[in-house]
This record gives structure tokens, C-alpha cells and sequence, in this order.
């Protein structure tokens, strides 16, 4: 019985991390800066499902899940970040942020 | 099955290169929730239905939301749509797009060196929750003082 190549799956997803990180150097609205990281760390969450379906064991999946427990507190945190950023200045532009300082 | 994985990785491609073309920030994140439900169609392709059940109900379903109601509490309004068109010039797109590409072709070079393919195994429920009551049961107690530490930093943070 043919199966799915294993290199197949591993490009996958890494043209979903390339796009993840262009996204991430072109776009100026912070929220879309974030939404590419969370492409990226997608994609890196796909290349260990991947990984683990090819040997046939579960560590890839529980990688994932901590993949994905990392996202959740990585989004949440970000957005306080992001909506204390709106407050104070009024846009979501990244250039904004240039001092380290309040 | 076989044709299902290229299918939905067809789709995750193309929804995840339209959520970085888009002006409109709600359109970026629903290309993003079609991106992440084509990524749970993979992994259940793949004899991962955990992962699949996951991916779709706590990134798609819970982290996407999260970030939709943040927008919609930002309330931005029609003059960001205009400011989102003006700052996406096509110059722009040069320098990272040959750099990821460099990266990419770097990557699948590697990558083509494999000679395996997927084993049909399906790892179902019960393998994932006896490893994770068995050897990584540790990891699942660091994961839960993660999201504590999340909770009360991010409480903190969006306070007046």
C-alpha cells in the first residue's frame, strides 16, 4: 500500500513557514505580525506531527500539544501587549514602537 | 486519503499566502481559520486525529477567536483600511520574499534527502493519553504553569 511521502509533509511545512515569515517582515499592523508568527509556529507544530506519523509513535503529537499550549499563552500575552500599545498611542503601527521606554 | 493530504495542502498554500496579501484584518484572520482547518485535515490524513481534533477545536476554534475579539474590541474603523492599503507597496515584498526563498529551497533540499514515507499507523487517542500519563507527564504539569503564567500576565497587561 502506497503512503504519503515523509518529504513531502516536511516541505509542506516549510513553505508555510516561509510564508509565516514573510508575512512577518513585510506587514506594519502589529495584529498581522502576530498572525504570521502564529502561521509559522503552525507549520512547525505540522513538521512534527509529520515526524511522528512517520515512525509511528505519539511524541509528536504531545510536542504539538505543547506547541500549541505555547501559542495560547504566547497569543494571549501578545494581545494585552497589543491592545496596552493601542491605548497609549493610538495605532497599530509598528514603526511606533521605537523607544524602549514607555 | 493520499489524494485528501495534497488537497488540503493545496488549500492550507493558498489560504495562508491570501491571509498575507490581505488589507483587511478580519479577512487575513478567516484565510487564517480556513488555513488552520485545512492544516487538521493533514494531520487526520496522517493518522493523527488527536491532532487534528486539537488543531481544529483550540487553535482554530479558541486562539483565532481570541484574536477576533481583540479586533473587534481595538474597533479600528474604515481609516485603517486605507492606511493598511497604503502601507503594502509591491517594493516591499522584494527583499523577504528571496530571502524565504533562499530558505525554502535550503529546506527542501534537505529535505528530499529523506526516502521514508508516513506509516499508515493510525496514533490514535489512547497512544496520546498513555504517553501523556506516562513519560510526559511532566511536560503536561510545566504546559498548565505556562498558561497560569499566560493568564496572569496577560490579565495584567490589558489593565487600565
Amino acid at each position: 500500500m502506497q503512503s504519503i511521502p515523509l518529504e513531502h509533509g516536511l516541505i509542506l511545512a516549510a513553505m508555510l513557514f516561509a510564508i509565516g515569515l514573510v508575512g512577518v517582515l513585510t506587514r506594519r499592523n502589529v495584529v498581522f505580525v502576530l498572525m504570521c508568527l502564529e502561521i509559522m509556529l503552525n507549520a512547525c507544530g505540522l513538521a512534527f506531527v509529520v515526524a511522528s506519523a512517520r515512525w509511528g509513535h505519539a511524541d509528536g503529537q504531545i510536542m504539538f500539544l505543547m506547541i500549541l499550549t505555547l501559542a495560547a499563552a504566547e497569543v494571549a500575552v501578545g494581545l494585552g501587549l497589543i491592545i496596552q500599545m493601542y491605548r497609549k498611542f493610538h495605532t497599530v503601527d509598528l514603526n511606533v514602537l521605537t523607544q524602549m521606554k514607555g | 486519503m493520499i489524494l485528501l493530504f495534497y488537497l488540503a495542502a493545496s488549500v492550507a498554500l493558498i489560504s495562508t499566502v491570501a491571509v498575507i496579501l490581505q488589507s483587511n484584518v478580519v479577512h487575513a484572520l478567516l484565510y487564517l481559520i480556513l488555513s488552520l482547518l485545512a492544516v487538521a485535515v493533514i494531520f487526520y490524513t496522517l493518522g493523527a486525529p488527536f491532532a487534528a481534533m486539537l488543531e481544529a477545536i483550540v487553535y482554530a476554534g479558541a486562539i483565532m477567536v481570541l484574536f477576533l475579539f481583540v479586533i473587534m474590541m481595538l474597533n479600528l474603523g474604515k481609516r485603517s483600511l486605507e492606511q493598511e492599503k497604503s502601507w503594502l507597496e509591491k517594493r516591499i515584498w522584494i527583499g523577504p520574499v528571496i530571502m524565504a526563498t533562499a530558505l525554502v529551497v535550503q529546506l527542501i533540499n534537505v529535505a528530499n534527502q529523506q526516502q521514508s514515507s508516513v506509516s499508515g499507523v493510525e496514533v490514535g487517542v489512547r497512544e496520546v493519553g498513555l504517553a501523556l500519563f506516562g513519560p510526559y507527564v511532566l511536560a503536561v504539569e510545566i504546559a498548565s504553569v505556562l498558561l497560569l503564567a499566560g493568564l496572569v500576565g496577560a490579565y495584567h497587561l490589558a489593565k487600565k
